[in-house]
């Protein structure tokens, strides 16, 4: 178990990078950190591995405050957590299996041992054929593979990842995240996921937090998440793709469905709907599969104001969350995201 | 230099018709060549054996070390730049009682040993602190988060990853190293700066002196041949 209880962090020159953070994360659950560039992530990881001790506050991992241990205590407890980094810090010395094999060496595994479970890290990340190549020789995401290959090397009990996947395509995004859950459902591990990509924390997360500024704004499991229909993170997660033809003054009804009952149950209601007078038109829609559930979000587009509220009615009716927006209100949320995405790449890029 | 040049301008060697067939040539120059190649191995040796720890400890002490401790660092920086600083002829002769001790004599290749290694520890000490500063410490944080012990970090990580630079500097320190041979040889410690200066200048020989500077050359090229090589083949960046 993971837990935080009013961890502030200052750095000196006194940006405050974390302000009185709470967070619990129960054994064996994969648990998503999302927020902007400058947020104050990885700083959250940094305290939990004190690599940069918290300046307040208390932080347990597995009972563990490794800000506050020191040498053996130390020592052991971070053999007992696997970290893969935003920028894979693998040894340039090392090729990739002395990188895997490397945590192995400091655990004190015999060499037979180390050789097995070096096998199965480098098959499981798809790199047998690149198991003697330097890290120079290896493309951004072979090496962010071989980061996590040694990550998992000694068999952790928390896994913490900053941006694991960021430079990975789609294909290794998935193998990649697929593991992870394999490992959490075989072995229980405890795992923290920083991450700018909504489709990982879809993917994979059970509960998310979402960081901003040094404060958690919104934190829980995926689907409560989710269905907390006017916060920012659930039209994060479940996104509509910007519609061409929306005027400010447009009334639209937004509608989130969290069940997949309810979305089969979508086309029906458009019948009933349809059957009242109200002409409901899509505007933009999306579906994605959460935990196995069929999540989606619908703008529905009245033609006035009146038949907007009778639409929305309908849907409360069948238990579909659903409430009244504007053109103008879409279209500002949408700009204020784009100018959200602009700053963080400015940022990467001044790195 | 000017040594070099009143040197080669005051001889007439063709004159006296003796050019390239100087007895200095066969009865001292192999020898120079060897205590001066000893006084640069041995020397070599020592500072590698000091100068790496010390390296080692200063840049852990530091800002960016281990475990930093800014009092102690400021004081064995303090001790190391004076080191540095003092000019070579002046360490030389004021380290003579010390040389006498160690030695038991202040003259010879042996003896030069002792300045030598004193005046290039801490300049090889500062280059290694130099090299694993550049080692970055995402690199060492990884393998603290491994649960590694301070030593393992400093060897596996530090030395091993700063390892080109490290050798680089040490190319640096050696080829120093061989030009201090030839002062320290003008004041006593034998080698080709002692035959440079007792034949070459003293005595106006011109090829003397000429064939010094060559071997010289070489010497220092071969060396930095070597450190390039070893410097190319260790480095995976
Ligand atoms: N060593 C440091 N000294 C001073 N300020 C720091 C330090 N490290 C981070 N900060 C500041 O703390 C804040 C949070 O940084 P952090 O690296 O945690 O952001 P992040 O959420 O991980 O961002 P990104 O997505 O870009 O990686 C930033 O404003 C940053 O400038
Ligand atoms: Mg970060």
């Amino acid at each position: 178990m993971i837990e935080l209880t009013d961890v502030s962090k200052v750095y000196p020159g006194g940006v405050t990078a974390l302000d009185s953070v709470n967070l619990t994360i129960p054994d064996g659950e994969i648990h998503g950190i999302v927020g902007r560039s400058g947020a104050g992530k990885s700083t959250l990881i940094r305290c939990l591995t004190g690599l940069d001790p918290a300046t307040s506050g208390s932080i347990s991992v597995d009972g563990v405050d490794l800000g506050q241990a020191r040498g053996a205590a130390l020592m052991k407890a971070r053999r007992s957590i696997g970290m893969v980094f935003q920028h894979h810090n693998l040894l340039d010395s090392r090729t990739a299996e002395k990188n895997i094999s490397h945590p192995l060496e400091i655990a004190g595994v015999p060499a037979k041992e180390r050789k097995r479970r070096v096998e199965e890290l480098l098959e499981l990340v798809g790199l047998t054929d690149r198991r003697r190549n330097h890290p120079s020789q290896l493309s951004g995401g072979q090496r962010q593979r071989v980061g996590i290959a040694r990550a998992l090397a000694a068999e952790p009990r928390v896994l913490l990842c900053d941006e694991p996947t960021s430079a990975l395509d789609s294909g290794t995004t998935r193998q990649i995240l697929e593991l992870i859950r394999r490992l959490r459902d075989r072995l229980g591990i405890t795992v923290i996921i920083i991450t700018h990509e909504m489709s990982v924390v879809r993917e994979i997360c059970d509960s998310v937090s979402l960081l901003s500024e040094g404060r958690i704004e919104r934190s829980g499991a995926l689907l409560d998440v989710i269905q907390d229909t006017g916060s920012p993170l659930s039209k994060e997660l479940i996104s509509l793709p910007p519609t061409a033809a929306l005027r400010p003054g447009d009334t639209l009804v937004e509608a989130l469905m969290a069940e997949s009952s309810q979305l089969a149950d979508v086309g029906q209601l458009f019948s009933l709907l349809s059957s009242q007078g109200l002409d409901a038109r899509v505007e933009a829609g999306t579906i994605e599969t959460i935990q196995g559930r069929q999540v989606g979000r619908l703008h529905i587009k009245p033609t006035t104001r009146a038949e907007a509220e009778q639409i929305a009615a309908v849907l409360r009716d069948h238990g579909i969350h659903a409430e009244l927006t504007t053109g103008a209100e879409v279209e500002a949320e949408r700009a204020a995201h784009e100018e959200d995405d602009a700053r963080a790449e400015q940022q990467e890029e001044n790195q | 230099m000017s040594i070099t040049a009143s040197g080669l301008a005051a001889a007439t060697p063709l004159a006296s018709g003796r050019f390239l067939d100087n007895p200095v040539f066969h009865n001292q120059l192999p020898d120079a060549v060897l205590e001066t190649i000893f006084m640069t191995a041995a020397t070599a040796v020592i500072v590698a054996i000091f100068g790496l720890p010390l390296g080692i400890l200063l840049h852990n002490l530091g800002p960016k070390g281990l475990s930093p401790n800014s009092p102690v660092y400021r004081v064995v920086s303090l001790v190391v730049d004076i080191g540095r600083s003092i000019p070579f002829i002046v360490l030389m002769i004021s380290l003579i009682p010390f040389t006498r001790f160690m030695v038991g004599t202040a003259l010879g290749w042996q003896a030069a040993v002792v300045p030598l290694s004193i005046g290039a520890i801490p300049f090889f000490a500062r280059l290694v602190e130099n090299a694993l500063r550049e080692v970055s410490s995402g690199k060492v944080e990884a393998v603290k988060m491994m649960g590694a012990s301070s030593g393992h970090i400093m060897r596996q990580v530090q030395v091993r990853e700063g390892l080109p630079g490290i050798v680089g500097g040490f190319t640096v320190t050696v080829v120093a190293l061989i030009s201090y041979t030839a002062m320290a040889g003008a004041i006593g410690g034998g080698g080709l700066g002692a035959l440079a200066y007792n034949y070459g200048y003293q005595r106006y020989q011109g090829d003397t002196m000429l064939a010094c500077v060559i071997l010289l050359v070489i010497i220092v090229a071969v060396v930095q041949w070597v450190g390039d090589r070893v410097a190319r083949g260790i480095d995976h960046r």
